[in-house]
């Protein structure tokens, strides 16, 4: 059981100055998550007549991408992990940091819960692939090579949580562009819009203002996912030939 | 993608130039001779001097405005602040660094400090504003390599030469790997070698170049 002094950043609303808050949770189990030691944070809150401390989470078991807060500096905290997928135990120390990711493309909406919605918009851009409906394909009439399968699989596991965007010095969104850019690229369902949607995808980045790469590799440390650097790689080559406009 | 390939076309200059340079090691008259050479070619010359210009101009040009984007990007605790955005951290507590290396971290910096020593450089050793202009020999060649040994025996030139080179390589370093990995180049097995190079070209740039003030320390030239 310790006790932790907790900061936290309030902000009203988006428009409103945001300041750091303290806190003391007692009592709290090293078995404990740690957005449960903010549930317990909340409820004294709440008990206290309070406003509790507004923060993203959904499923809490590291699948949906909901969870957020850069812990201590941290993105998701000190493990490669999400936010609700950390324990207590994990955190050194009494004292903790807690603020939401910060990037002029995610506006905070209150307290550590920003705006995600121009991750949507990039995916609107062009991370899909058109089908027309009708019945469900056969399961393997299109062969894939357990390779490309293998890659493929990796950069799909991007749950969008913005944490690599948090963590880069630059804001940029380039890893997780580049995850779901790669995903389909290694693809053959991905093929046929391949130009389009590298192109449409960085530029919607770009607009949205999200930073540019610089190849710090923040970002790949940061993922809970493990995402690679080498995603950006293939975002960079699938934008060069889609530029330099060679066919394949 | 812009500043990866005048990235590119820079390295290869300097990579030529000490190649120049390090025809100092073989005496006097090739030295000087190579210099000779470069000064005949006239409207070439200053074509290739322009298209450098150019080339680095654009280069800096590209990387400020980027900083710039790439600080507003980051989105700050005092948005309406005048320094919003140049004050770095925008997390309370320090951000810490898992695996942002030293090179990565101060290339605009490094970049500027390259900036400053070029110009220093050229007004040294091309329009002779800064020290001694060089003699001419009895046959009328410059005496390039005399102004080199001298210039490097005064120990304040080569020790800020020697950490120019020093900024220069930690540059390279990142710079050369980033724009490989711009361009697209380092996917699946090219990966490990791409960055190797980059390391490698710093190197090879930093030890180059740093062999002349020591090589005239040693008294070897
Ligand atoms: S709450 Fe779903 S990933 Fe953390």
């Amino acid at each position: 059981m310790t006790d932790y002094n907790i900061h936290v950043w309030r902000q009203a609303a988006t428009d409103k100055p945001g300041y750091m808050e303290r806190h003391r949770v007692t009592e709290i189990s090293d078995d404990m998550s740690f957005l449960e030691m903010l549930d317990v944070l909340n409820e004294s809150l709440q008990v206290a007549g309070k406003e509790p401390i507004a923060f993203d989470h959904d499923c809490r078991e590291g699948i949906c991408g909901a969870c957020s807060l850069v812990i201590n500096g941290q993105a998701h905290g000190p493990e490669t992990t999400t936010t609700c997928q950390l324990h207590m135990r994990s955190i050194q120390g009494t004292d903790i940091y807690i603020e939401p990711w910060r990037a002029a493309a995610f506006p905070v909406l209150k307290d550590c819960v920003v705006d995600r919605r121009s991750f949507d918009r990039i995916i609107q851009a062009g991370g899909f692939v058109s089908v027309n409906t009708g019945n469900a394909p056969d399961a393997n009439a299109n062969a894939i090579v357990k390779e490309d399968a293998e890659t493929a699989f990796d950069s799909a596991a991007c749950i969008g949580c913005g944490a690599c965007v948090a963590a880069c010095k630059n804001a940029s969104a380039m890893l997780f562009v580049s995850a779901k850019v790669s995903h389909l690229a290694h693809l053959p369902q991905g093929n046929s819009e391949r130009k389009e949607r590298v192109t449409s995808m960085i530029e919607t980045m770009d607009e949205e203002g999200f930073g540019s790469c610089t190849n710090y590799g923040e970002c790949e440390a940061a993922c809970p996912k493990s995402i690679s650097t080498e995603n950006i790689g293939v975002l960079n080559r699938e934008f060069v030939r889609a530029k330099v406009g060679s066919t394949t | 993608m812009l500043i990866a390939v005048t990235g590119i076309a820079l390295i290869f200059f300097v990579l030529a130039h000490m190649m120049g340079n390090l025809q100092v090691f073989a005496g006097r008259e090739s030295l000087n001779a190579y210099a000779a050479k470069l000064k005949s070619l006239g409207p070439v010359l200053w074509g290739a001097r322009f298209g450098l210009l150019c080339v680095f101009g654009l280069h800096v040009y590209l990387t400020i405005k980027l900083t710039r984007s790439n600080h507003q990007a980051r989105g700050s605790v005092v948005a309406d602040s005048p320094l919003a955005g140049f004050l770095g951290e925008r997390y309370s507590n320090q951000y810490r660094y898992k695996t942002a290396t030293t090179s990565s971290r101060f290339m605009i910096l490094s970049g500027l400090l390259i900036l400053l020593f070029v110009i220093y450089h050229l007004a040294h050793f091309t329009f002779h504003q800064i020290g001694d202009p060089p003699n001419i020999t009895a046959d009328g060649v410059t005496d390039v390599y005399e102004m080199v040994v001298q210039s490097f025996r005064n120990p304040l030139i080569s020790v800020s030469y020697i950490c120019f080179q020093i900024v220069l390589g930690l540059h390279v370093y990142h710079g050369a790997s980033s724009a490989f990995q711009t361009l697209g180049l380092k996917t699946g097995s090219s990966r490990k070698p791409l960055s190797f190079l980059g390391l490698a070209l710093a190197l090879l740039l930093t030890c180059g170049n740093s062999s002349i003030p020591f090589a005239v320390w040693m008294g070897l030239i």
